[in-house]
C-alpha cells in the first residue's frame, strides 16, 4: 500500500513540477524575448503578466475545436495525444532532487525523486522522443491541408537526422559513466545513476569541491547533444516544422482549442524535459555545493533548487538563441545534421571509446 | 566583396554566433520603447495634430462666428459650417453670427491644421486626442455636440469617462498655436504668445522663447489672444 502511495505521489509530484515549469516557461520565454526586443511583453494578467499562460490556457480550453472537412478524423484527433502523452511520460525519468533516506512505517527507505527510476532511462528517453515525432507526422498528414503536410514532412526528416546525433552523444556519456565508480545498482543507463556518479570529483584534497560533471570530459558530446535537442524540440533556429513565415503554423495549422493546447503543452514540456536531461547528463543534475553539510531534508530541497537553477539557465539559452538567430533552411538543416553532427558524434564516440578502454583495460601493449 | 563566400573555420563561425548572441543580450538592459498603452500614454509633441475642438471664451461664449473660412480652406472638404444670426437677447457668440451647424467628417480629415490657421477667432484648434475609432461611419462625423468644449474648457470625449479616457490628456492644450506661433515676429520677443485655448493651462515655452506673460506686445498683436 505504502509502495503504491509513494509511486503515485512521485508521479503526481513530477507532473505538477512539469506543468508549473511549463506555465512559467511560456511566460518567461515571452518576457525574455520581449526584453531582447526592447518590448514590455505580457503585463496585464497578474504582476508582470505572470498569469498570462493560465489565461491563455483557459481561453484555449473554452474555444471551439474546429474539425475541418477534409481531415482524417481518427488520426487527426489521435495526434495531439501522441504529442502530449510521450511528453508527459518523458518528464517521469528526470531525477529532480537528491535521494532522501527516511524511515517510513518502521522501514528504512531511500526516496527517489525520479518518478520512473528505470535502469534503461536513456533508452526510454530515446523511445519516447521518437514517438513524439509521429504526432507531428500524423497531425500534418491527417489535416488534409498543404501547410500541415509540409510541416509534417519536415518533421520526419528533421527528427531522423537529429535523433541519431543525439543518441550517439548519449552513448558517449553512457560509456564514460560506466567506467566511473558505481553508486547504486541501476547501471550507467539510468539517469539517477548518471547524476549520482557525477557527484564525485576529479581531484582530491583542496580541489575536491569541484564536481566531476560530464560536461568537462564529454564537452564535444555536450555541444552535439545541445544542438540536437534544439532540433528535437523543434525550437528556433530549427523550428521549420512550424515555421510561421513560410507554412503558417506547420503541422498544427488546422488545430484549435484544446487540441492545439496539447501540442503547445507538449512542445514546452519537451523543452523543459530536454533541458533537465541536459543538466542530468552533463551538468551534474541536482548536484551543487554544501549538499553534504546540511541536514538531509534541507539537502534534498537545496538540490532541487540547484536543478531548477541549472534547468533555468539551459532554458534561457533556448530562448536566447530563439531571439538571436534566423531559422535554418531545410537543406542547411539536413546538411548540419548528416554531414556535421553525426560524423562529429561518431568521431567523438571513437575517441571516447579509446579513452574509456584505456582507463578500463590499460594500454594494449602493456 | 564579389568573390564567392569563403569557407570559414569553425572558430570564426562560433565567434560570429556568439557576437550575435551578445547583441541580443545587450538589448535586455536597454530601455523599453513600448508603453502599456491604455494605461500609460506617451508624451505627445507640443504641436501634435489630434482631433479638433471648438473653443469657448472664458465667460462661456462660443468663439466660432460661423464665417466658414475653415470650410473654405479645408483641402479635404471635410468641414461643413452653417452660420446663423445671434439672438440679441441671448447671444451664443460675441459677434453678429455664430456657428449654428458645425460638422467635421473625421474619416475625411487629413489633420493638416489649415482650418486652425484660417480661423480668425481661434475657435477651432487641435488637441492631443487621437482615439477616434467608431463602430459606425455616421459616428465619425463629429458635430457640435462632440466638438464644442465644455464651459470649463474640457473637450468632450466620444467614449465618456473610463479607462480609455485620460482626463489629463483632455485638459492638455492644443496645437492651435501652430497658426499663431510668434516665432520670428519682433513684437512677440519675450512674450508668451498663446492662449489657454482649451480653457486651461499655458503651454510650456517653445525653444527660443522666454516664458513671461508679463511683457506685452503692442496693441495690435495683443488682440489675437484670448486672455
Amino acid at each position: 500500500m505504502l509502495d503504491v502511495g509513494l509511486v503515485v505521489g512521485r508521479v503526481l509530484l513530477t507532473f505538477v513540477i512539469g506543468l508549473v515549469a511549463v506555465i512559467l516557461l511560456v511566460w518567461a520565454e515571452r518576457k525574455v524575448v520581449a526584453d531582447m526586443q526592447n518590448r514590455m511583453g505580457p503585463m496585464r494578467s497578474g504582476p508582470y503578466g505572470i498569469l498570462q499562460t493560465v489565461a491563455d490556457g483557459l481561453k484555449l480550453l473554452l474555444k471551439e475545436q474546429i474539425t475541418p472537412v477534409r481531415v482524417e478524423r481518427f488520426v487527426f484527433e489521435l495526434a495531439p495525444f501522441l504529442a502530449a502523452v510521450p511528453a508527459l511520460l518523458l518528464v517521469l525519468v528526470i531525477p529532480f532532487a537528491r535521494p532522501l533516506e527516511v524511515t517510513l512505517a518502521g522501514e528504512a527507505r531511500v526516496l527517489q525523486f525520479a518518478a520512473l527510476d528505470l535502469n534503461i532511462g536513456l533508452l526510454f528517453v530515446l523511445a519516447m522522443s521518437s514517438v513524439a515525432v509521429y504526432a507531428i507526422v500524423l497531425a500534418g498528414w491527417s489535416s488534409g491541408s498543404k501547410y500541415p503536410l509540409i510541416g509534417g514532412v519536415r518533421g520526419t526528416a528533421q527528427a531522423i537526422s537529429y535523433e541519431a546525433a543525439m543518441g550517439l552523444a548519449m552513448v558517449a556519456v553512457v560509456m564514460w559513466t560506466a567506467t566511473l565508480p558505481e553508486v547504486s545498482s541501476l547501471g550507467a543507463m539510468s539517469l539517477s545513476e548518471i547524476v549520482l556518479r557525477q557527484q564525485a570529483s576529479f581531484f582530491s584534497g583542496s580541489l575536491s569541491w569541484i564536481p566531476a560533471w560530464n560536461v568537462v570530459p564529454q564537452f564535444p558530446a555536450f555541444v552535439i547533444f545541445l544542438i540536437a535537442i534544439f532540433a528535437e524540440t523543434n525550437r528556433a533556429p530549427f523550428d521549420m516544422v512550424e515555421a510561421e513565415q513560410e507554412i503558417v503554423a506547420g503541422f498544427h495549422t488546422e488545430y484549435s482549442g484544446m487540441r492545439f493546447a496539447m501540442f503547445f503543452l507538449a512542445e514546452y514540456l519537451n523543452m523543459f524535459t530536454m533541458s533537465a536531461l541536459t543538466v542530468s547528463l552533463f551538468l551534474g543534475g541536482w548536484g551543487g555545493p554544501f549538499l553534504d553539510r546540511v541536514s538531509p531534508v534541507l539537502a534534498t530541497l537545496l538540490s532541487f533548487v540547484y536543478l531548477a537553477i541549472k534547468v533555468g539557465a539551459v532554458l534561457f539559452l533556448f530562448v536566447w538563441v530563439r531571439a538571436s538567430f534566423p531559422r535554418f533552411r531545410y537543406d542547411q538543416l539536413m546538411n548540419l545534421g548528416w554531414k556535421r553532427l553525426i560524423p562529429s558524434a561518431l568521431v567523438w564516440l571513437v575517441l571516447s571509446t579509446l579513452v574509456v578502454s584505456y582507463r578500463q583495460f590499460g594500454a594494449p601493449w602493456s | 566583396m564579389s568573390e564567392p563566400a569563403q569557407r570559414e573555420d569553425i572558430f570564426t563561425i562560433v565567434g560570429n554566433l556568439l557576437r550575435g548572441m551578445r547583441v541580443t543580450f545587450r538589448q535586455m538592459f536597454l530601455p523599453r520603447v513600448t508603453t502599456e498603452y491604455p494605461m500609460v500614454k506617451r508624451e505627445k509633441p507640443q504641436r501634435f495634430h489630434g482631433r479638433h475642438v471648438l473653443n469657448r471664451y472664458p465667460d462661456g461664449m462660443e468663439k466660432c462666428i460661423g464665417c466658414e473660412l475653415c470650410a473654405g480652406v479645408c483641402p479635404a472638404r471635410c468641414i461643413y459650417v452653417r452660420g446663423k444670426d445671434n439672438d440679441p437677447e441671448d447671444p451664443t457668440s460675441p459677434g453678429e453670427r455664430y456657428g449654428y451647424v458645425y460638422q467635421i467628417n473625421m474619416l475625411r480629415c487629413i489633420f493638416c491644421g489649415l482650418c486652425v490657421e484660417a480661423c480668425p477667432t481661434e475657435a477651432i484648434t487641435m488637441t492631443n486626442l487621437f482615439e477616434m475609432s467608431v463602430t459606425n461611419r455616421d459616428d465619425a462625423v463629429y458635430t457640435k455636440k462632440e466638438l464644442l468644449v465644455q464651459v470649463d474648457g474640457t473637450p468632450n470625449h466620444m467614449f465618456g469617462e473610463g479607462p480609455l479616457v485620460d482626463l489629463d490628456e483632455l485638459r492638455k492644450a492644443d496645437g492651435w498655436m501652430r497658426a499663431t506661433a510668434p516665432q520670428g515676429r519682433v513684437e512677440y520677443e519675450g512674450v508668451t504668445g498663446w492662449t489657454p485655448s482649451a480653457g486651461v493651462g499655458l503651454r510650456p515655452a517653445e525653444r527660443g522663447q522666454a516664458h513671461s506673460s508679463d511683457a506685452t506686445p503692442d496693441d495690435e498683436t495683443k488682440e489675437g489672444g484670448g486672455h
